[in-house]
């Protein structure tokens, strides 16, 4: 009896995972089968095809995009580890005046909705000539209040004797920093990385506003408007076979990193 | 050295003073002078008083996507919770391949919302999609999961569940691990059944959590963009336009700056009021 109900048990669960797995596995099904297939839900296509691939990379600049992306959230991450490493370190490590001024001010734009900056940001940006460029997608997310915070929190527990040391030895903040800090922080750098690259990979609001050049397009962008606009068609696969290209690089990331991912999400409590 | 001292700590937090005038706190000054006039970026700003104002609160699609938005919140907040508590209650006993599950459940998550709405696209598809599919082999009637105005908002509410389930899945656990065992044991000592146990020992335990996801998912809700866009438009009948998406396209499609920049406003000051209401709950009952 017991057996039985374990048995069950685990029949029930595994019912839930497919739930949560089967719909992707299908994703990619139905874009490698042929188009006249994928209306009847095929799990196991009659015959494999690249053609909604083929189709997808000629309508779309698809490579250029996974490009921008990769740039782009790279230097956000990049921007935000390097910056929030130096302000969280000023911010736990440095005795200076209007130090919880900013403090607080950092808590408070944390709770601002970004709804009321969204209209005057998008005209910074056509006021710096940044509309269509890098610059634009990449600046304004170079400061990330969340990132700052967990870098403050995480350099607090660092005993003073290791800086301390640092300095008799006459290294300056920088250093103090890049050098003594960050081997020392690794948990951090993950999970503000993580968090940080996957934000800005899966972004599509900011980008839809301020690049229209197709050549500068991230990925999720240049997808919402091929999804959106005709240019899809009524063609079915080749929509699932461009959600697939997007989905890959962070799912094949996800497969090995899974760990990490899960905490770094979880401890942020942020989401998409 | 000594000055170096003095100034390396503003050196270093400069960036952020930067970042915060030109991208924070200029914008949201800003904001406000535009709510008081009429632009399209290109000819010059036009003052005129009020009357955004009173557009707004004559706005019919806008106060539709406010609907929107409560409707989307009410069903996926308590959905949400349910699922995932349910879900964290049985990860969080002797398990084999505990890690996979909670993987799988966590897949949605780390995929892009883009992704996971041409999906439910598909899903929701009248004549081939897997639901209707799946009530027609059963017998029943196909449903207007997208085409229908008053199901529309609910299935995205029921997509965005999917979605986002994982993460809470997650933060549970993490909540039900810091119940202490000895009170089960206890309560086991008494008898308690299974659902006193949940009722009168985890739930007020997890209460935390419980706020924690609410506050969440409802800044989640208030942001709702890309999935109405790419699914539905905002149709039919405007039944899924959201309030971010309506900005959106004042903004970018109508050029409407001054307008856009008002509902943006108006909207940013509802969400921090149902925030801090929601806090303040929070507060009293923990």
């Amino acid at each position: 009896m017991k057996i039985l109900k374990r048995i069950l048990f685990y029949l029930f669960l595994t019912m839930g995972a497919l739930i949560f797995i089967y719909p992707f596995y299908w994703m990619v099904a139905a874009s490698l089968a042929p188009e006249n297939e994928i209306a009847n839900l095929t799990l196991f296509p009659s015959t494999f095809t690249l053609s909604s691939y083929t189709q997808m990379f000629e309508k779309i600049p698809i490579g250029r995009s996974l490009v921008n992306s990769i740039i782009v959230a790279s230097s956000v991450t990049i921007g935000v580890l390097v910056f929030g490493s130096m302000i969280g370190y000023a911010l736990s490590r440095l005795k200076f005046k209007g130090r919880n001024t900013i403090f607080y001010v950092i808590i408070f734009t944390m709770t601002l909705p970004f709804q009321i900056t969204l209209i005057p940001q998008y005209i910074i940006m056509v006021k710096f000539g940044w509309v269509d460029t890098y610059l634009a997608l990449i600046v304004p997310y170079f400061i990330n209040a969340l990132g700052i915070i967990m870098f403050r929190q995480y350099f607090k527990s660092i005993p003073q004797s290791l800086i301390d040391a640092a300095r008799l030895d006459g290294c300056g903040d920088l250093k103090i920093i890049f050098k003594i800090l960050w081997p020392n922080s690794v948990p951090a750098l993950v999970t503000i990385g993580i968090i940080t690259f996957m934000a800005s990979w899966n972004e599509v609001l900011w980008p839809l506003i301020v690049i229209r050049d197709e050549s500068l397009m991230t990925m999720p962008q240049l997808i919402t408007l091929f999804a959106v606009g005709g240019r899809a068609e009524s063609q079915l696969g080749v929509k699932l076979a461009s959600a697939v290209v997007l989905a890959l690089p962070i799912v094949i990331a996800y497969i090995f990193f899974q760990k990490y991912f899960i905490q770094s999400m979880a401890s942020s409590g942020i989401k998409e | 050295m000594k000055l170096n001292n003095k100034i390396t700590p503003y050196l270093l937090v400069s960036p952020y003073i930067f970042h915060f005038l030109l991208f924070v706190a200029f914008p949201v000054i800003f904001s406000i002078v535009l709510t008081f006039h009429k632009w399209n970026i290109i000819s010059p700003m036009e003052y005129t008083g009020l009357s955004n104002y009173v557009r707004l609160f004559k706005d019919e699609v806008f106060l539709q996507s406010l609907i929107n938005t409560l409707i989307f919140l009410v069903i996926h907040i308590p959905l949400q919770i349910i699922v995932a508590l349910f879900l964290a209650e049985i990860l969080n006993q002797k398990l084999k391949f505990r890690g996979f599950f909670r993987a799988a459940f966590f897949l949605p998550v780390i995929v892009s919302g883009v992704v996971v709405t041409i999906l439910w696209q598909q899903l929701y598809g009248y004549d081939t999609g897997f639901f209707n599919r799946l009530l027609v082999t059963i017998g029943l009637g196909k449903v207007g999961w997208l085409t229908d105005p008053n199901i529309a908002m609910p299935s995205i509410a029921l997509m965005a569940t999917w979605k986002n389930v994982g993460l809470y899945i997650v933060l549970f656990l993490v909540g039900l691990q810091t119940v202490p065992d000895q009170y089960y044991e206890a309560a086991d000592i008494e008898g308690a059944s299974k659902w006193q146990k949940f009722f009168k020992i985890t739930l007020p335990m997890i209460n935390p959590t419980i706020f924690m996801v609410v506050i969440l998912s409802t800044i989640g809700g208030f942001s709702l963009f890309i999935e109405p866009y790419v699914m539905t438009g905002g149709g039919p009948l405007n039944s899924t336009i959201s309030a971010v998406l309506y900005i959106y396209k004042q903004g970018f499609f109508y050029y409407h700056m001054g307008y856009s920049a008002t509902l943006g406003l108006f909207f940013a000051l509802i969400i921090l009021l149902v925030v801090v209401i929601q806090k303040r709950f929070v507060e009293r009952d923990v």
